[in-house]
């Protein structure tokens, strides 16, 4: 019973971390039609940085946040003086991605060392929550509550808000949405901004439960490809189900078959691209 | 001369990919008049509107507007200096209700088009406020493309195709609203395949061939012209 319990608090963390992972690389890729490859590496800096600003700022949250306002403040220099050179040319500027994800894997291991830096769990949240007899991990916990907190906040800013509405209307017809004046150049700077901050916020809170380590980005790349594939290419709503659709899976894989994770994890997928393409909730395929 | 006119295309050469689609087309748009654009399917109509509104970039040639030269700008800055296009097939935003399809192409100008304006025009887009405009009808949908152009206080308004695929109700609604823009002192360029429409509507024609101007004047010397019309358009 604990096992069950665990594994799909686990599971709910872990999706918690992958849309904040997500949630910007499917806008990214919904409204400027890249796979920003560099998202996994924004995701490992982030943790990164939080390991060493903790050093500092002995509050988790804070540290977070001001990582995650660094990675952005880099993810918008990205943006704006190298992927903005290439624009018109999808396949350039997913190569740069590329490119860019080794340069920041590199500096990590430079910078930080090939030894995983554990980050620690908030004092106030160490204690397990006891309930019904089962022993919940608090931090966990506080991980489902910030993710679906960010995602409240993040679909009132895309469907409530005008600057909101015109990225959607960048999604749907691009060509179309720059014929009316929507100032797409500027939505690409906030849209890449905010995606870069989420993934870097999302290192930091998931350290006390992944720490930071070379390879992080590898590994958490593919997992947000999955969901963006799962969910649809450009939806929110679609990398809030496909996240936690693929934290179940994964988690729940490597308990019980740990030889086969990834297979259950991609054998799925197969699926998805043949019979549905467009993901759950997508207008395009990716 | 140039900063007379409201929109002026000189000798503008357009091509997609390798294959030539426009030879030195030139339009001139008066202010306050409707100008239309005629020819068959493939003849480079579309394209010229393309071009226009910058989704492509002529080879050759210059686009003012009111004198200002838009030839060269992204699309985006060069509706800021005021073209409206109404595009072939409409393209709403389909995920975005009636209304977010309005506010995004909003840019105010005293005493121009807002939303309550553009509701009184079309009291249909305002029952549908609400509704996602991929779920409206072709007629509604066309209407919310003009609306969704006129927030954009156009200077001069691009119609490509208005009439394709509506009912005779719809197309004769379509009609009156583009006399009623007019009356109001709009310039516009009207792309039709619906021959008689056009004339009814435009002062000036042109006609293009394989994407050469084929005949440029008057749209009542057109409309006295049965052998030009059926000879450079067809049927009719």
């Amino acid at each position: 019973m604990q096992f069950w319990a665990i594994q799909t608090l686990n599971s709910l963390a872990l999706g918690g971390l992958l849309f904040l992972l997500s949630a910007g690389f499917s806008l990214i890729f919904g409204l400027m039609r890249i796979a920003n490859l560099t998202h996994g590496a924004l995701f490992m800096v982030g943790a990164y940085l939080g390991a060493t600003l903790l050093r500092w700022v002995p509050n988790l949250w804070i540290v977070a946040l001001l990582s995650g306002l660094i990675v952005a403040a880099f993810g918008f220099l990205l943006e704006k003086f190298i992927l903005e050179k290439l624009k018109g040319n999808v396949f350039s500027q997913v190569l740069v991605t590329l490119g860019f994800a080794y340069i920041i894997a590199d500096f990590c291991l430079v910078t930080w060392g090939g030894d995983p830096i554990p980050i620690p769990t908030p004092p106030s949240l160490q204690q397990p929550l006891r309930v019904a007899g089962l022993a919940f991990p608090a931090f966990r916990l506080a991980v489902v509550g910030i993710a679906v907190l960010a995602a409240i906040v993040l679909y009132l800013f895309i469907e409530r808000t005008r600057i909101g509405a015109m990225i959607r209307a960048g999604v749907d017809d691009m060509e179309m949405a720059r014929a009316v004046g929507i100032p797409v150049r500027r939505l690409f700077s906030i849209v890449f901004c905010l995606g870069a901050g989420l993934a870097g916020a999302g290192g930091v809170i998931g350290g006390p439960i992944m720490s930071a380590y070379p390879g992080l980005d590898a590994d958490m790349l593919p997992l947000a490809l999955i969901v963006v594939i799962l969910g649809g290419v450009g939806s929110l709503v679609g990398a809030f189900v496909g996240s936690f659709i693929t934290a179940f899976v994964y988690t729940f894989g490597v308990a019980l078959f740990p030889q086969l994770a990834y297979v259950i994890l991609f054998l799925p997928m197969i699926f998805v691209i043949a019979f549905r393409p467009r993901g759950l909730f997508g207008k395009f395929a990716a | 001369m140039a900063t007379e006119l409201a929109l002026s295309v000189e000798g503008i050469d357009a091509l997609y990919g390798e294959s030539h689609v426009l030879h030195a087309v030139s339009l001139s748009l008066r202010p306050g008049t409707v100008l239309a654009l005629l020819g068959r399917n493939g003849a480079g109509k579309t394209t010229c509107m393309s071009t226009i509104i910058g989704f492509l970039r002529p080879r050759a040639g210059t686009i003012r507007v009111f004198g200002e030269k838009i030839s060269g700008l992204l699309p985006e800055a060069i509706a800021r200096r005021g073209v409206g296009l109404v595009p072939q097939g409409r393209r709403v935003f389909p995920t975005l209700t009636v209304e977010e399809n309005l506010k995004v192409a909003a840019r105010p100008a005293p005493g121009g088009w807002t939303l309550e304006k553009v509701y009184a025009l079309f009291s249909r887009l305002q029952e549908r406020r609400a509704q996602h405009a991929g779920s409206l009808s072709g007629g509604e949908q066309q209407m919310l493309a003009i609306a969704r152009a006129l927030m954009g206080n156009p200077r001069v308004l691009l119609l490509d195709e208005p009439s394709e695929g509506l009912a005779p109700i719809i197309v004769a609604e379509v009609a009156r609203t583009i006399a009623r823009l007019k009356a109001e002192g709009q310039s516009i360029v009207l792309v039709e395949q619906n021959v008689k429409l056009a004339l009814k509507l435009a002062d000036d024609a042109v006609i293009l061939n394989t994407g050469r101007i084929a005949f440029a004047g008057e749209a009542e010397a057109l409309r006295r012209d049965e052998t030009l019309i059926t000879q450079q358009l067809g049927v009719h």
